[in-house]
C-alpha cells in the first residue's frame, strides 16, 4: 500500500478555465516565438530531428542553438507523457503514487542548501533579579556535512507528516570531491531513510553508479523499474528561455533510463521573469513545456513531474523572495496547469525569507504551505526546515513544521456529516438537553480516543511560558534517538564493493562502528 | 459475583467514568455491562456498607483517575465523566449515610448570579465537587441575592460558591457577600468565587474567602478549608 499523502477535497482554484486556456495559448506562443536559446547541442539535435526548427547561433564563445518548438511536438509530448507517476520507496509502504488529475498532496523535504544551522540553549540570568533564568536558543550557521545529511534523512524518516526526502544539504566535507559527490549523497539519504529519495545529480559521470546503487538496493534493474526508489530533479532551463548544457544533457540521460524526473523552472518575476503575474505564469509554463517535449522526445513515456518553483523578486535586493505573497499564487496557477495537462506536479511551498527559525519563519511558511497545500499539488516541496530561501537548513525547524503540517492534515479531512451521523448527534441532543447540566461532555470521550479530534499544539508550554523551541528540540532528539533502519548488510557490502567513491565511514557495518 | 469482585468492578467502572450500562466508557470490552449506578445498587444488595462502598471504590477509584489525569493519560472529560458518576453514586448512598450519621465532606451551594445566565463553569464545578465527596446544591443561573440568602439561612450551607463569565455582573458578588455580612450570615459560610471575570485580587477586594481557577483548583480549596476545620 502506498502512502495516504492527504486527498484535498474541493481543491482551491485562483484562476479560471478561461485563464488557464489563456496561458495555455500564450505559452505556445512563446515556444514558437521567440522560442528557446539551447546550449546543449544533444537537445538541438533531438528537437532537429523531430521536427522543431533549430538554426545554429551563439553566445559569446560558446556555440548554442536557436529552437522553435511546434505546437504538434508540444501536444505529443502532452499525449505521452504518464498521467500516473509512481515514486517508490525503500520501504514499499512508503511508495507515493501521483495521479495529475487527483489532488492528493504529498509533503515533501528540500532543497539543498550549503548552511546547516545549529541550536543550542544557553541560559541568560536578568540584571536585576539573578535568580531569574531563561533559556534562549542561539543558533550556529556552519558548513553542511555527509553526517548532517544522514541524520536530517533519519530524523525525516520519523517525522509523521513526511512523505518524501529531497535531500536538505549541499555535503562539503573535506574528503568530498566533485566525483564522489553524487554516490555519497546518494547513499547517506537512502541508508537512512526508507522513504522516497529525490536529488540532483552533481556531475552526469555518476549517474549510472547512483542508479546501480539504487538498483542493488531494490534488488535489481526491473525491480528499480516497478518500485523507482530514486527519482531526479532538473532545472534545465534557465529563466528566461535558455536549455542549460549540463543540466540538459543530465536531464536527457535520466529519461534515457526511463527513472522519474521533475521537469523544474524556477523564474524570479521581476528579473527573469515578467514581474506580472500573466508574464511569469505564460512563460513558466512555456519553459516547462519546452522540457516536458524533450523528455518525451528522448523517452516516449518516460515519468515527468511538472516541476515549478516560480518566486517573486524582493524590491530591495532582487534576491528571490519566498515570503512574498505572490510567489505562491505563482505556484497555484502552476498547479492548476498541470491539473489541466494532467501531469503530476511539484510545486513549492514552506520556503521562507528569514534567516532563523522564529515567528516571521511560522508566519510566512505556513500562509505558504495551507494556501499552496489547498490548491492539491501532487508532489509538493514544502521545504521542512529550511530558511533564507534555500541557503540554510535548520532540523529544529523541521521538527516545528511536522507540526504545521499535522494541523494541516487534519483540517483537510472530509467533513464527517451524513444522515447515519446526523441520526446519532439528533439523539444525543435529545438526550443533553433534558439533563440539569445540558453538557455533552461525556459523549467527547469516544471520540477523543479514536482520532477524530485534532491534538493541542505539541510545543505549547505551561502557563504563559513560551517554550516551542525548546519542546520541539526535545522532540528532535527523541526522533534522533529512534532507530535506523539501515539498508542490509549484504547490500551494503554490495554497494562498497561495487560503487567507487564511498567514504568508509558511511559504512555502518564497517568492523569498529 | 463476590462482594470483592463487586467492589473491584465499582471501582473500574469509576476509572471508565461509567455511569450506568448505557455508558460507552473508554474500554469497549465493558459496553452493555452495568455501571456505577448499578452496580453501587447491586452492592447495597450484597449489604456491602456505604463506607466500604466509598472507600474501597469511589475513593480509590477517583484517585486512579486523578493520577491518570495528572500523567496527561487523562483529560477532563474523563475526570468529569469519572466524577459525575461517583456523584450519582453518592446520591443513592445519601439516605444511607444520613440515617448512619456519617458525615459528609461538607455541604456546597454554587450559584450563577443575577443577569448571567453562562452555566458551564459552574455545572463543571458542581460535576467535581460532587464527585469529590461534597454534597452539592446547585441554585440555577441568574440567581437573585434574596434567593441566596434565603438559601443559605435555611440550609446552612459549610461553602457558597459565586460564578460570573461577564463583567456586568461580577459586582453581584460583592452586594451578596454584602447582604450576608447584613443578615448576620457571614461567619456561616466561607465564600469562594470563580469565573472568567474575576480574579484573586477582586476576591480579595470584595472580602470573599477564595478565588478559584478552575473545578480542581476548587476542590484543592475546599479540601484545605476542611483540613483546617478538622484541626
Amino acid at each position: 500500500m502506498p502512502r495516504e499523502g492527504i486527498l484535498v477535497p474541493n481543491p482551491y482554484e485562483r484562476i479560471t478555465d478561461e485563464q488557464v486556456q489563456q496561458i495555455h495559448q500564450a505559452s505556445l506562443q512563446i515556444l514558437v516565438d521567440p522560442g528557446l536559446i539551447c546550449f546543449s547541442k544533444k537537445a538541438a539535435e533531438i528537437f532537429r530531428g523531430n521536427g522543431a526548427e533549430v538554426t545554429t547561433t551563439s553566445s559569446g564563445d560558446n556555440p548554442c542553438w536557436h529552437i522553435k518548438i511546434p505546437e504538434k511536438l508540444v501536444k505529443e509530448a502532452l499525449d505521452s507523457a504518464p498521467k500516473t507517476v509512481k515514486l517508490g520507496a525503500r520501504n514499499p509502504d512508503n511508495a507515493l503514487i501521483m495521479k495529475g488529475d487527483e489532488p492528493r498532496v504529498y509533503f515533501i523535504s528540500g532543497s539543498e542548501t550549503n548552511i546547516w544551522l545549529d541550536v543550542d540553549f544557553p541560559t541568560y540570568v536578568k540584571k536585576s533579579d539573578n535568580s531569574v533564568e531563561i533559556q534562549v536558543p542561539e543558533f550556529h550557521p556552519r558548513r553542511a556535512t555527509v553526517a548532517d545529511l544522514c541524520q536530517s534523512a533519519h530524523v525525516c524518516e520519523h517525522l509523521e507528516t513526511l512523505d518524501g526526502y529531497i535531500r536538505t544539504v549541499n555535503i562539503q566535507d573535506e574528503d568530498i570531491t566533485e566525483d564522489n559527490k553524487d554516490v555519497n549523497k546518494f547513499f547517506a539519504s537512502l541508508n537512512n531513510t526508507t522513504k522516497h529519495f529525490m536529488s540532483g545529480l552533481t556531475k552526469l559521470e555518476q549517474l549510472d553508479n547512483v542508479v546501480r546503487m539504487a538498483e542493488l538496493i531494490a534488488g535489481g534493474k526491473e525491480a528499480l523499474k516497478e518500485n523507482p526508489i530514486i527519482s531526479f530533479i532538473t532545472c534545465l532551463v534557465k529563466s528566461p528561455l535558455q536549455f542549460v548544457e549540463d543540466t540538459t544533457d543530465t536531464f536527457i540521460e535520466v529519461c534515457q533510463r526511463g527513472l522519474p524526473t521533475v521537469v523544474s523552472s524556477s523564474p524570479q518575476a521581476g528579473t527573469t521573469a515578467p514581474i506580472k503575474e500573466a508574464g511569469i505564469m505564460a512563460q513558466i509554463n512555456a519553459e516547462v513545456l519546452a522540457g516536458i517535449t524533450l523528455g518525451q522526445l528522448v523517452n516516449k513515456g518516460t515519468p515527468l513531474l511538472y516541476g515549478s518553483v516560480p518566486v517573486r523578486a524582493r524590491m530591495d535586493t532582487l534576491g528571490d523572495s519566498y515570503g512574498a505573497v505572490e510567489t505562491s499564487q505563482y505556484n497555484i496557477d502552476c498547479v492548476q496547469m498541470a491539473r489541466f495537462y494532467k501531469i503530476p506536479n511539484y510545486s513549492t511551498s514552506g520556503v521562507c525569507d528569514t534567516k532563523i527559525p522564529g515567528q516571521q519563519a511560522s508566519i510566512e511558511r505556513l500562509f505558504s504551505d495551507i494556501v499552496v497545500t489547498m490548491s492539491g499539488p501532487q508532489y509538493l516541496h514544502c521545504a521542512y526546515g529550511l530558511l533564507d530561501g534555500n541557503a540554510v537548513f535548520c532540523l529544529l525547524q523541521a521538527v516545528l513544521d511536522d507540526a504545521h503540517f499535522q494541523m494541516l492534515k487534519f483540517f483537510l479531512r472530509p467533513a464527517r456529516i451524513n444522515q447515519p451521523e446526523l441520526n446519532e448527534v439528533l439523539k444525543q441532543i435529545k438526550e443533553v438537553v433534558a439533563t440539569p447540566q445540558k453538557l455533552y461532555i461525556r459523549y467527547i470521550r469516544q471520540v477523543m480516543r479514536s482520532g477524530e479530534i485534532s491534538l493541542p499544539y505539541p510545543f505549547e508550554g505551561d502557563g504563559e511560558s513560551d517554550s516551542v523551541f525548546a519542546l520541539a528540540y526535545q522532540r528532535m532528539n527523541e526522533l534522533l534517538a529512534k532507530p535506523i533502519e539501515y539498508i542490509a548488510p549484504d547490500t551494503t557490502a554490495k554497494i562498497f564493493q561495487e560503487i567507487p567513491g564511498l567514504l568508509p565511514r558511511l559504512n555502518v557495518y564497517k568492523e569498529g562502528k | 459475583m463476590t462482594e470483592d469482585d463487586i467492589v473491584a468492578r465499582l471501582k473500574e467502572n469509576v476509572i471508565q467514568g461509567r455511569k450506568t450500562q448505557q455508558d460507552e466508557g473508554i474500554d469497549e470490552k465493558l459496553s452493555g455491562t452495568p455501571g456505577v449506578v448499578e452496580l453501587t445498587r447491586l452492592a447495597l444488595e450484597k449489604n456491602i456498607k456505604p463506607e466500604e462502598i466509598i472507600n474501597k471504590a469511589l475513593t480509590v477509584g477517583m484517585r486512579v483517575v486523578g493520577e491518570k489525569y495528572s500523567t496527561k493519560e487523562y483529560f477532563i472529560p474523563d475526570m468529569l465523566a469519572s466524577a459525575e458518576a461517583v456523584g450519582e453514586a453518592m446520591d443513592i448512598l445519601k439516605p444511607l449515610l444520613e440515617a448512619a450519621n456519617v458525615e459528609t465532606k461538607g455541604k456546597f451551594a454554587i450559584a450563577t448570579l443575577k443577569g448571567d445566565t453562562h452555566d458551564i463553569g459552574k455545572n463543571i464545578v458542581a460535576i467535581l465537587l460532587k464527585g469529590a465527596g461534597y454534597e452539592v446544591n446547585d441554585l440555577g443561573t441568574d440567581v437573585p441575592t434574596e434567593k441566596i440568602i434565603e438559601f443559605i439561612r435555611k440550609e446552612s450551607p459549610d461553602y457558597l460558591g459565586l460564578s460570573a463569565l461577564l463583567t456586568t455582573t461580577m459586582t453581584e458578588m460583592g452586594v451578596v457577600i454584602e447582604a450576608l455580612k447584613d443578615g448576620g450570615l457571614r461567619d456561616r459560610v466561607k465564600v469562594l468565587i470563580g469565573g472568567a471575570a474575576v480574579s484573586d485580587e477582586y476576591a480579595q477586594e470584595i472580602g470573599a474567602d477564595a478565588y478559584c481557577v478552575d473545578g480542581f483548583h476548587a476542590i484543592k480549596v475546599l479540601d484545605s478549608f476542611q483540613r483546617a476545620k478538622s484541626n
